[in-house]
């Protein structure tokens, strides 16, 4: 699991503390911690709930409700199978259990080398391309489940 | 410069492809090479003319000449006739219905043009990181019309009289909902534009924020003076990194030229836009979850009234629109509602923009006329059905509505219509299904997203739903017994009638929809244990047909779990125990040999 | 930018930029400028259209091509041709190609740009766009 640095709390403190209200920003907040940590652990809620004055139990409310947040450290290559009706009626469904398959493990999971991980998303808005995967940033269009295999080549080592 | 003095144009769209385009290229070179001339005549394969219903169809240039429905017999009498003599082939010309004379110029045919752009206007025309660009087409000459010359109430009386109503789903009239905010009287009053697309399968608002996002910008200003409110607010998705920075761009680009700030265009008003990023529930398309969520809250929905007009955000009279509705308020400023109302059907004016995908040739962005078909969406601007597969139904409105089916496409396209016909217009995600997509499936598809997205706050969306989704798995797995349909229609109607928001009540429509129009595919799985289109993997088993089967080896080697075995140049099995119904070897399989039933 | 104080002012800027747009930083070139345009929404990135929009840029810089400009523009709504550009020829009808990558790219600049001679992959126009 990846270490919570000190650097990485200051940097956030710096963020809070830069706004001129903290009123409502909980979710910016969030976003910002995200982008920071990769993830939003128990001890990083804590911190912003400290923060901001409101209770652990309000930021953890926040944080589980919407999809965008994460609890779990993804992988250093996040696997996104877009998981939209377009890219679901042009097999997308099949894609991802390729991926599952060749990586053993379960959407919403790493592998035990923190090198991939799985997620499903909603719909990317590249429906022309579907089925549609990101790896990180990057896009892949009309995706088969024969393209798995070379896909994940291009990350290894 | 080039030396041809002709083009003839062969649409190579995949529509026109299954009816024999190349075969028509190929014969046109061959009688061209025949008179000499192909020095003089180039011959270009086209996409998509957006007419399949007469396809193929050839245009030759430079006199615009039109036609349709073209064989490749044919070639020979357009080279001889149209090309080396100059005169037009009068049989294969476009007849029109109403008056049977037969139209040749395809200038004079812009009526097959089925798209009238509105909302898109500026998409794909202007740069939309360059402010120049939006007013040099007219852009903010409607925000400059309605601070010189025109009360808030009047310009809410346009709005009214256009007819326009709201493109996020609902389809609430427009300005009817800009005078209720603007009855309330408050120091601070909010516009907001919901960007939180989340309907799977709709990228409309997307396009628009980043293509002409200035339109947006406009647009809120204009609800801002007619509502009395200086703050705007966009609520936007933090998927759209790419939409997100084109509109910061456009808001920093219009204060740097006063038209955002204090005192716009010297009419004393002041307005301004900030953005509030999303993080991804689609309950937040509600306005009064929307609004809890960008007061950093648990994006759950409350009971209305109170109104957002009255009480929206932190408190204050708040009006929010989508974004395609807003996109289209500029041009009803400056055309006036008049020239708005010619367009649509009687309670549905102006246009619409739908995200067309699927099972279907030209996925795209597209914006048709109220009231136009499902016939011409599909058949004439969606090029078809991938693969030459047969159509079987479209879904609108996302998870909150349903599918239309064969007897609806000659339907018009309005929000009443839809909702009539049990599905609902919904933000404009329009998925196209052939025979191979099982509808039951579908259902399941939606209400796997619907349980994923309920909020939990009320009951009969936190449980109904799952327990939908429950009957649905045992029905897709070969365990579906015939009470189940009755306690699907049954559980359909109370989550209906009980849920506290629209995510809720909607979040049926799927099942209610498809158990209308195919309940026979229902019964096959739960009587037959069998998915007729061949989807539902617990129902199916996988077969090499052993006459078809040359042994080429092509899908042991795809086989995840070594499931084929057989020698080479030899049938091959496939052993059901170890098959994991991947599709793997079917994809590989050259010769049609592996079937799935 | 100086700040746009009035109407007036705006529709004097309009008409400024109905004349300019075209021309940038083309000075006196405007009869012979050919502009290109890129679809640049995130369907047609996905699509490769940067890549495309960089190679057309260096291509035709290192053809010495001065009178052609490069823009990006959004969705076309041809998302089933990604990536997808416009080439407006001077005093011609704007032509959109479909599925450009760096090959054909480079076929409709040798072809069509520097020669006026079509080469395959026009999408014809579906639509009607209000003026």
């Amino acid at each position: 699991m990846a270490e919570l640095k000190n650097e990485q709390f200051n940097e956030l403190e710096q963020f809070i503390d830069s706004m001129s209200s903290t009123k409502g920003e909980l979710i910016r907040v969030l976003h910002k911690a995200q982008e920071i940590f990769g993830y939003l652990p128990k001890e990083v809620q804590k911190f912003v709930a400290k923060k901001l004055h409101v209770s652990t139990a309000k930021v953890f409310g926040v944080v589980s409700f919407y999809s965008f947040f994460t609890m779990t450290p993804r992988g250093e290559h996040n696997i996104a199978i877009c998981l939209g009706t377009a890219c679901y009626v042009r097999g997308a469904e099949k894609v991802l259990d390729a991926f599952k398959r060749e990586l053993n493990i379960n959407t919403g999971e790493t592998t035990k080398d923190g090198k991939f991980s799985i997620t499903g998303v909603r719909c990317v808005g590249a429906c022309g391309l579907a089925p549609v995967v990101m790896v990180g940033e990057k896009v892949y269009g009309r995706v088969t489940p024969d393209m798995v295999k070379d896909i994940l080549e291009e990350y290894k080592d | 410069m080039s030396n041809y003095s002709m083009h003839i144009l062969v649409c190579g769209g995949t529509g026109c492809k299954s009816a024999n385009s190349d075969k028509i290229i190929e014969n046109l070179e061959k009688h061209l090479a025949a008179q000499n001339m192909t020095d003089q005549v180039q011959i270009l394969k086209t996409g998509c003319f957006g007419f399949c219903e007469k396809g193929p169809i050839v245009k030759i240039l430079p006199d615009n000449t039109f036609y349709v429905q073209v064989q490749p017999e044919d070639a020979q009498e357009l080279i001889e006739e149209h090309i080396v003599k100059g005169r037009k082939v009068e049989r294969l010309l476009y007849e029109d219905p109403e008056t049977n004379k037969r139209i040749s110029d395809s200038q004079k045919m812009d009526f097959y043009k089925k798209q009238i752009r509105i909302a898109l206007r500026n998409c794909g025309v202007i740069d939309p990181d360059n402010l120049d660009e939006y007013i040099a087409r007219d852009g903010y000459q409607a925000i400059g019309k309605v601070l010189t010359s025109m009360t808030p109430k009047e310009v809410i009386e346009v709005i009214k009289a256009s007819g326009l109503r709201g493109r996020g789903g609902g389809g609430f009239p427009t300005g009817l909902k800009w005078q209720f905010a603007s009855q309330y009287q408050n120091d601070v009053k909010y516009v907001v534009c919901n960007a939180d697309e989340g309907d799977p399968g709709a990228f409309m608002d997307r396009s628009i924020l980043e293509g002409d996002p200035h339109s947006v910008v406009e647009a809120m200003t204009i609800c801002g003076y007619a509502i009395g409110a200086s703050n705007g607010r966009v609520y936007i998705r933090a998927e759209y990194p790419l939409a997100i920075k084109r509109l910061q761009k456009a808001i920093d680009d219009a204060r740097e030229y006063g038209l955002l700030g204090n005192d716009i265009l010297g009419s004393g008003f002041n307005f301004d836009i900030k953005l509030t990023y999303g993080a991804g529930a689609f309950v937040c398309g509600e306005e009064t979850s929307l609004i809890h969520s960008m007061e950093g809250e648990r994006g759950e929905p409350t009971t209305k009234p109170p109104f957002p007009a009255e009480s929206g955000f932190w408190g204050k009279p708040t009006n929010v629109n989508n974004v395609e509705t807003f996109a289209n308020v500029p041009v009803i400023i400056l055309k006036g509602s008049d020239w708005f109302t010619k367009i649509g059907t009687e309670k549905s004016k102006g246009t619409k923009v739908f995200a067309l995908a699927g099972a279907i040739n030209n996925v795209g962005l597209i914006e048709v006329p109220m009231g136009t078909t499902l016939r011409e969406v599909i058949y004439d601007i969606g090029g078809g059905i991938k693969g030459g597969k047969k159509f079987k139904a479209v879904q609108t409105g996302g998870p909150s509505g349903g599918c239309l089916t064969e007897k609806d496409l000659d339907t018009p396209i309005d929000f009443d219509n839809l909702l009539a016909k049990g599905s609902m217009m919904g933000s404009g995600g329009m998925i196209v299904m052939s025979e191979d997509d099982c509808m039951v499936a579908m259902a399941k598809f939606y209400l796997e997203f619907s349980v994923e997205e309920s909020c939990g706050k009320c009951t009969p969306c936190r449980v109904g739903t799952r327990r939908l989704l429950e009957i649905l798995e045992l029905i897709t797995s070969g365990k579906g017994k015939m009470e189940h349909i009755d306690e699907l229609k049954r559980l359909c109607r109370v989550i209906k009638d009980t849920a506290l928001c629209g995510l809720g009540q909607a979040a049926p429509n799927p099942v209610l929809s498809t158990l209308e129009a195919f309940e026979d595919e229902y019964i096959a799985h739960i009587v037959d244990k069998r998915c007729p289109a061949g989807q539902c993997k617990d129902l199916l088993k996988y077969y090499i047909l052993p006459d078809k089967c040359i042994g080429c080896t092509a899908c042991t080697r795809v086989c995840p779990t070594q499931a084929i075995t057989g020698e080479r140049k030899k049938p091959h099995v496939i052993d059901v125990e170890k098959c994991i119904k991947c599709g793997a070897c079917i994809e590989k399989c050259r010769f049609g040999a592996i079937v799935k039933k | 930018m100086a700040k746009i104080k009035s109407l007036d002012e705006l529709i004097k800027i309009r008409d400024q930029q109905r004349s300019k747009v075209d021309l940038r930083e083309k000075g006196e070139n405007i009869d012979k400028l050919i502009h290109v345009k890129v679809a640049m929404a995130t369907c047609g990135i996905a699509s490769g259209a940067r890549e495309t929009m960089n190679y057309i840029i260096e291509e035709v810089d290192r053809q010495g091509l001065e009178n052609v400009v490069v823009t990006q523009t959004g969705c076309m709504g041809y998302c089933y041709a990604e990536p997808t550009i416009e080439v407006t020829l001077p005093g011609k009808e704007p032509t959109v190609f479909g599925y450009v990558d760096e090959a054909k790219a480079k076929e409709i600049i040798d072809k069509y740009i520097k020669e006026g001679e079509l080469v395959d992959g026009i999408i014809p126009s579906t639509h009607k766009t209000i003026e």
